[in-house]
């Protein structure tokens, strides 16, 4: 399947990644006005900074084993056939044992208290929004081996 | 030292309905002009250090940011400009040589914008090239005199090495040192792609770029960084840069601490000892010192690749021109003194040199003239700025151009004109690692391969206008051009007519 990469090499830690997905999951039309309210939205992935100048970002890896969703107790957590892991926020208690469960630290927990997580943004229909906006090509949404 | 008599030159207009603290301006700022006030809750900036390369607003996602020039003002004076004024301070200050970089900004004429191209009508057709072939291939070298054939009628005649362009544009030499290592790699996978070269410039060559090695110019300059017989070889072609438009006359400094490891390698110096390219070169007192040197080069290839060599336009360039044809090289590039560079100091870039429109129809006036135009090629640069730039210099008389402002604008170049700081936020002209990284080769070749395209394109698009198939056939046709604004004199020195007549 198709999953979003990063090229290390080319990442340079500007972080514009995490406010374009978290304005492409605010549901709100301006980044302006989404960034504007009084909760600023969260973004579903991190870039990490180390200091040898080495940054990437980290967003889910769409397990093929998905921990988060075997440990997941209400069944919030679900793969679908695409192979995508899904979060639903009505069923999420907001126990946080997915996020104990992840290798990458790729779950965060949303403003109201549910987790988030990148869905490859087939959640507001579009491109990864990381990747269209990356201006570095360092993010890019192929298939690998 | 006293007061600081020096205003900053721009301001930074931030918009704070639009800013929302991304911060990313602060991240890319390699001048560190923004930072977020925590106290203010706000992103503020120290404008003296800002040098509008534009990086922070390319960047900015909610368009909050714009530089604008400061409207603070000395009082008026047309002799005494605020920036001549400014020059003064700066030196009382420091004591030293002002330093600038890219090309000639000031207000000097470009011949350029007063020539006007020809177009067919009625009595000769125009060509569609859309439609039609269209050849905009050249061949850089020596050409025969004349052809002889053996017996059997089969050509005995010997060609002399060529270089074959697809193209009559070529990147200019910019070292690796001054630019990057991901801005070479851009330029040489672009031109290999083109089916153009580019030029090392005097910094030697990366092993790594070897492979490119078909559509690569090697340059030899004064300094000799990097010269040994596997570089002379892996190149098309070997040039002898003898000047730069940008600083006739004068050597080259690349400062220690941009000599990095790799860079010293290629360059073949110690890291972090500066790299100095002396004025002239130590053994080239005349043009047969120039031919010695010449054959030197073409004996340490076994006479397989052209010899290029390359002048800066000076006053008696056309003599000089006829000399380098009499020497041997097999191409002449010559640099007008709107040339850009990595460094120069500013009273050299602004006011020594001649523009290559001139430079470029005295010398191949004077080569016809002596009948031995064919023996050599010409090559210009110095401001080549778009496709009509390369049809006026081909028939003015030019085999080709060469293009260094214009590519690295194509790869995010803002022409902030502190290359020689070697804090470029766009990773072009520096060897800092987190810098170098903010190019990617693989958009930067892209974005080369599609300026050359155009710019083809748009040379086709002339050519057919003017009802001409071949590059070749408007090569020294300046019947094709006509002078708008000038002098009797002016017009003598192209050789071409006024508007109307």
């Amino acid at each position: 399947m198709k999953r979003v990469y990063v090229n290390e090499e080319w990442c340079l830690g500007c972080h514009l990644c995490e406010y374009e997905c978290a304005f492409a999951n605010s549901g709100e039309t301006n980044i302006v006005k989404a960034f504007k309210r009084d909760r600023k939205p969260i973004p579903r992935l991190h870039v990490e900074d180390a200091e040898n100048g080495i940054h990437f970002a980290v967003s889910c890896r769409q397990c093929e084993v998905p921990y988060c969703v075997l440990g997941c107790i209400t069944g919030a957590l679900s793969k679908d056939e695409k192979g995508i892991i899904h979060i639903d926020e009505n069923k999420c208690i907001g126990c946080r044992t997915c996020m104990l469960m992840c290798p990458y630290g790729a779950l965060t927990i949303n403003n109201n208290k549910t987790v988030t997580k990148c869905e490859l943004c087939t959640n507001n229909n579009q491109e990864p929004a990381c990747v269209q906006n990356c201006p570095n090509n360092a993010i890019v949404f192929e298939e690998r081996e | 030292m006293g007061i600081n008599l020096l205003y900053p030159k721009y301001e930074v207009i931030r918009n704070f309905d639009r800013c929302i603290e991304c911060r990313v301006c602060e991240r890319q700022c390699a001048n560190e002009v923004h930072s977020y006030d925590p106290e203010l809750k706000r992103m503020v900036a120290d404008e003296s250090k800002c040098v509008d390369c534009q990086r922070c607003v390319a960047l900015c996602p909610t368009r909050a940011l714009k530089i604008v020039e400061t409207d603070n003002t000395f009082k008026k004076n047309v002799n005494w400009k605020q920036q001549t004024i400014e020059e003064v301070y700066r030196q009382a200050e420091s004591g030293g040589v002002l330093l600038s970089s890219m090309g000639n900004p000031q207000e000097y004429p470009v011949y350029w914008d007063k020539m006007l191209i020809n177009a067919s009508q009625v009595t000769n057709p125009s060509i569609d090239p859309l439609r039609e072939p269209m050849e905009t291939k050249v061949f850089l070298g020596k050409k025969p005199k004349n052809i002889e054939l053996d017996e059997a009628g089969n050509v005995k005649t010997i060609l002399e090495p060529q270089i074959e362009l697809e193209l009559p544009i070529m990147f200019s030499a910019m070292s690796y040192g001054s630019i990057s290592e991901n801005a070479h790699k851009a330029l040489a996978r672009a031109a290999t792609k083109m089916g153009t070269c580019y030029n090392t410039g005097e910094g030697g060559l990366n092993k790594e770029l070897y492979q490119y090695g078909e559509h690569t110019i090697v340059q030899v300059a004064s300094g000799r960084f990097g010269v040994h017989p596997d570089y002379l070889m892996a190149g098309k072609a070997i040039e002898i840069k003898m000047g730069q438009g940008a600083k006739p006359g004068i050597g080259g400094h690349l400062p220690g601490r941009k000599i990095g490891e790799k860079v010293s390698q290629t360059r073949m110096i110690p890291q972090g000892s500066d790299a100095i390219s002396p004025a002239p070169h130590h053994d080239i007192y005349s043009i047969e010192d120039l031919r010695q040197l010449i054959f030197s080069l073409k004996e340490a290839t076994n006479y397989s690749k052209p010899v290029i060599v390359k002048i800066a336009a000076v006053h008696n360039v056309a003599a000089i021109a006829s000399g380098i044809a009499r020497s041997g090289a097999d191409i002449i590039a010559i640099d007008g003194f709107r040339g850009g560079t990595g460094a120069a100091p500013t009273r050299i870039r602004d006011n020594v040199g001649i523009p290559i429109e001139l430079a470029l129809a005295a010398v191949d006036q004077r080569l016809r003239e002596e009948k031995i135009r064919n023996d050599i090629s010409i090559v210009v640069g110095g401001s080549i700025r778009s496709a009509s730039d390369v049809v006026k210099a081909i028939a003015l008389g030019a085999d080709a151009c060469y293009i260094g402002t214009a590519a690295l604008l194509a790869i995010g170049c803002h022409l902030c004109r502190k290359c020689q700081t070697g804090k470029c936020n766009w990773g072009i002209a520096t060897q800092r690692e987190d810098l170098v990284k903010r190019l990617n080769p693989d958009i930067a070749t892209k974005r080369l391969e599609n300026l050359l395209t155009a710019w083809n394109h748009e040379i086709q698009e002339m050519m057919g206008g003017m009802g001409i198939n071949s590059i070749e056939a408007l090569k020294g046709n300046r019947l094709m051009l006509r002078g708008i604004g000038l002098s009797a004199k002016e017009l003598e020195i192209l050789q071409i007519k006024h508007a109307g007549e």
